[in-house]
């Protein structure tokens, strides 16, 4: 990485008091004034207006969605052609021994696939995308459009003013609109586990959009720094610390995301990266699984704590990926790998905080019940 | 009161040192979710680490600005560490210690000097 990008809205974010963090390779609000605390209750009360705008977004086109389709299911273990026009999807791609290259959504737009990947695997995600598939189907990366996402309870109301069509949507629809005159297209999703938008919108237009929603009282901006506790609650993993290249899906726990048909004895069972192994790990009831952490007392278990089945001796048995404080749950709360045998809700356990050991029990994801509208 | 460039602050009651964290450094850390403190009649010596402080962000340490005993902690932070955002150069104090070398306490900052130090 070198340097430091910007998103469109680098300059609001400033303007709106923001401390600003490197992410990714860019420069990005980690929080505004109301600080991390505020900005996680007020999404998860009213509404966040979070830029994403340093995530990828790519379009897939070919001569038919069928070609288009079939030739991501070369890369991912999802349904694809399966999609209907205008709904989307969780995926990710995965390689030869069955890790996790990257997460992605992505959505169907008439013939056309929407890809969005995350901002630290991109440049890897389409360079993938451009040697794996077939020389007939083009990819391209919208480096013209930012990506804000609206996310929390009130967010249809604020939408839904600006384009009245936004109300009519589902969770994972995808639809073009009209806020303020301004084209976007919106799928009603988010990574906070409250109900929102992700709203693709043309980089020049990006700060009249930012400025329209947050002119509504309920619109607060958030930063990064809120992104991520409100997705720890929701149990959203984070690429590159709760899931990567070598974390397979059945490990993750995200088994449910690869639907039936891609599964062996499916119409389409196999043909990604790594089925082999992948469906290997689905019958054994082994190895490690991604689970909830609840500590017992007030310290925030983070990133890199040991998990151990006993308070005294022993080896480490899991590890944290992800972890601290829940402003909504009150309490510190976390995600991690433990043995498969261990994994059960209620399980209790041990973490390594500063050398003392502290007792931390498995609990069922999310932390916080999704609020999504389905 | 004087201030070390940990920005921590020391305020002197009774022959001892009251130490807290500054209004900068609290600002600095964010919502403070979490407080360890040292057991009451520890031992210490100047820079050890005799306090966790874990915002929503990310955990630090409060060093002991010089040798002494711990005599007394600030109990309630246990309970209510959002203290330390809301009066942190009054109320959220964390700990109280004697001080064995008073030669350590020169080089410590007026208040004047530490505005110009985080400036």
């Amino acid at each position: 990485m070198t340097g430091t990008d910007t998103t469109p809205l680098h300059g609001l974010h400033l303007e709106l008091g923001a401390k600003m963090i490197a992410f990714a390779g860019y420069d990005m609000p980690v929080q505004y004034r109301a600080g991390v605390m505020q900005e996680h209750l007020h999404t998860r009360a009213a509404v966040g207006l979070f830029d994403v705008s340093h995530m990828g977004q790519v379009r897939l086109s070919g001569p038919s969605w069928e070609m288009v389709a079939g030739a991501f299911e070369t890369l991912v273990p999802m349904d694809v052609r399966g999609l209907a026009d205008g709904r989307q999807r969780y995926g990710f791609f995965t390689n030869d021994a069955g890790g996790i290259e990257d997460d992605l959504m992505f959505a169907r737009a008439g013939d056309d696939l929407m890809v969005v990947v995350n901002a630290a695997c991109k440049a890897a995600d389409i360079a993938h995308m451009r040697a794996s598939l077939p020389g007939k189907i083009s990819v391209e990366e919208l480096s013209d459009r930012a990506l804000v996402a609206l996310q929390g309870p009130r967010a249809q109301a604020v939408m839904a003013g600006l384009d009245a069509r936004a109300a009519q949507m589902r969770f994972m629809d995808v639809a073009e609109l009209e806020p303020g005159g301004i084209a976007v297209v919106a799928s009603r999703s988010g990574y906070t586990g409250e109900d929102g938008y992700e709203i693709s919108v043309p980089a020049p237009e990006a700060e009249r959009l930012a400025r329209l929603l947050l002119a509504h009282e309920d619109v607060l901006p958030v930063g990064l720094g809120a992104r991520d506790s409100l997705r720890l609650e929701a149990g959203l993993c984070l690429y590159g610390h709760d899931i990567d290249a070598t974390t397979d899906p059945v490990s993750a726990a995200l088994t449910w995301a690869i639907q039936k048909v891609r599964r062996p004895g499916g119409d389409r069972a196999g043909g990604f990266p790594g089925a082999d192994v992948i469906f290997e790990r689905m019958e054994q009831e082994a190895g490690l699984r991604r689970v909830g952490l609840r500590p017992e007392g007030r310290a925030p278990m983070r990133e890199g704590v040991q998990i151990f089945d006993s308070a005294q001796g022993g080896d480490p048995l899991g590890h944290v990926t992800s972890g601290g404080f829940g402003p909504t749950v009150g309490a510190p709360v976390a995600m991690g790998y433990v043995p498969h045998a261990l994994s059960e809700a209620g399980t209790g356990l041990w973490g390594e905080v500063r050398g003392k050991r502290l007792p931390v029990t498995v609990a069922a994801l999310p932390f916080v019940p999704a609020n999504f509208k389905r | 009161m004087k201030f070390t460039e940990e920005h921590e602050w020391l305020r002197e009651e009774g022959g001892e040192m009251v130490v807290g964290i500054t209004i900068h450094a609290a600002a600095q850390l964010g919502d403070v979710v979490f407080v360890e403190l040292p057991e009451e009649g520890t031992m210490v010596s100047k820079d050890d680490e005799v306090v966790v402080i874990e915002s929503v962000k990310a955990a630090s340490d409060i060093l002991a600005p010089v040798d002494g005993e711990i005599t007394e902690v600030n109990a309630a932070l246990a309970d209510n560490p959002g203290m330390v955002n809301d009066d942190p150069q009054g109320e959220a104090w964390f700990f109280k210690m004697t001080v064995s070398d008073p030669s350590q306490l020169e080089e410590f900052m007026d208040e004047a000097g530490y505005q110009k130090f985080i400036a």
